[in-house]
């Protein structure tokens, strides 16, 4: 995760907003229950869903449905606080998530699938920084990593806070996390 | 109505298409759509292409749509088009950095198509 973390960083800088220069009035450690607050990232994907696919997502208690494939989208976050969003489907959910998006039919995850999943997870990424004004001026985005395969976990040592929520629309479900491995 | 140039920059194509799909809603009509996957070919296309819009993603690698819009104004392309960028990022600081850089608007992602009409429609009359 160091990868996405550093070029999330980097792009912080050439963004023009140096990371540092707000540490030293800012931190986001008095404000992190507002940070790990689970209804932002539920709120999060409900808006993305809703307004880039159409459709009304809710959370489910239940974890998402396993397929032998799945697709894993990770953008990292650098800056105040580090760490990733990850999104994580199987494949036939991808595949229709990426139909509701391009209006195309897809019988395999190509390219186009990886495309359309790595672009939901940057929206949920944005949107989920976005609702803490702190870590949405402090924080940069990594461009999305598309990860594909069989039988596979996200492992973090020691996370300062982890959000592990499963959702579900319709036939479709998902999981997203958030972990946050520094916070400053 | 004459036809609309419009030049999308995204490293995604599905976002490209998601936005040519979004300007269309918005009653651009008829659009001529040219795409780049990254600042460095929205440059390119711009030596060769007249437009009259360019919208751009700013998170994108090797060039970026701030960098993308500092090297339009220094390189004198596409002067007096206007710029529309779409992102994931909403601070008040990227705003301000993007408008800084020469951008006219300013779209977040998600969005809807109506966000779109109603941010890149008063710029494409004004223009």
């Amino acid at each position: 995760m160091n990868g996405v973390r550093n070029a999330a960083i980097a792009r912080l800088r050439r963004s023009g907003i140096n990371e540092m220069e707000p540490t030293m009035a800012v931190s986001l450690r008095e404000s992190v229950q507002l940070v790990s607050d689970p209804r932002n990232l539920d709120a999060s994907v409900e808006e993305v869903f809703h307004l880039m696919l159409g459709v009304n997502c809710r959370r489910d208690s239940s974890p998402a449905v396993q397929e032998p494939e799945s697709v894993t989208a990770v953008v990292g976050f650098g800056g105040l606080l580090s760490g990733a969003c990850v999104f994580k489907s199987g494949s036939s959910a991808a595949m229709k998530i990426a139909a509701f998006m391009t209006g195309m039919e897809f019988s395999e995850v190509d390219d186009t699938v990886k495309d359309g999943i790595g672009e939901i997870c940057n929206m949920l990424a944005g949107a989920w920084k976005g609702k803490v004004p702190n870590l949405a001026a402090n924080c940069g985005l990594s461009v999305p990593a598309v990860i594909t395969g069989r039988d596979y976990n996200l492992h973090v040592q020691a996370p300062e806070f982890q959000l592990h929520h499963s959702y579900r629309c319709d036939d479709l479900s998902f999981a997203v996390t958030i972990v946050c491995d520094g916070l400053q | 109505m004459a036809e609309i140039r419009v030049l999308i920059v995204d490293d995604s194509t599905v976002m490209r298409k998601i936005v040519e799909r979004s300007l269309r809603q918005a009653g651009l009509d008829p659009l001529v759509v040219h795409e780049a996957g990254s600042g460095s070919e929205g440059l390119d296309v711009l030596r060769d292409k007249k437009v009259d819009l360019i919208l751009s993603d700013i998170n994108m690698p090797s060039m970026d749509g701030l960098e993308f819009l500092r090297q339009l104004r220094a390189q004198d392309l596409a002067t007096g088009v206007p710029v529309v960028m779409i992102t994931t990022e909403s601070s008040e600081e990227h705003v301000k950095q993007a408008i800084l850089s020469g951008a006219q608007g300013y779209i977040r992602k998600p969005f809807t198509a109506e966000q779109v009409k109603e941010r890149v429609l008063p710029l494409v009359h004004a223009a």
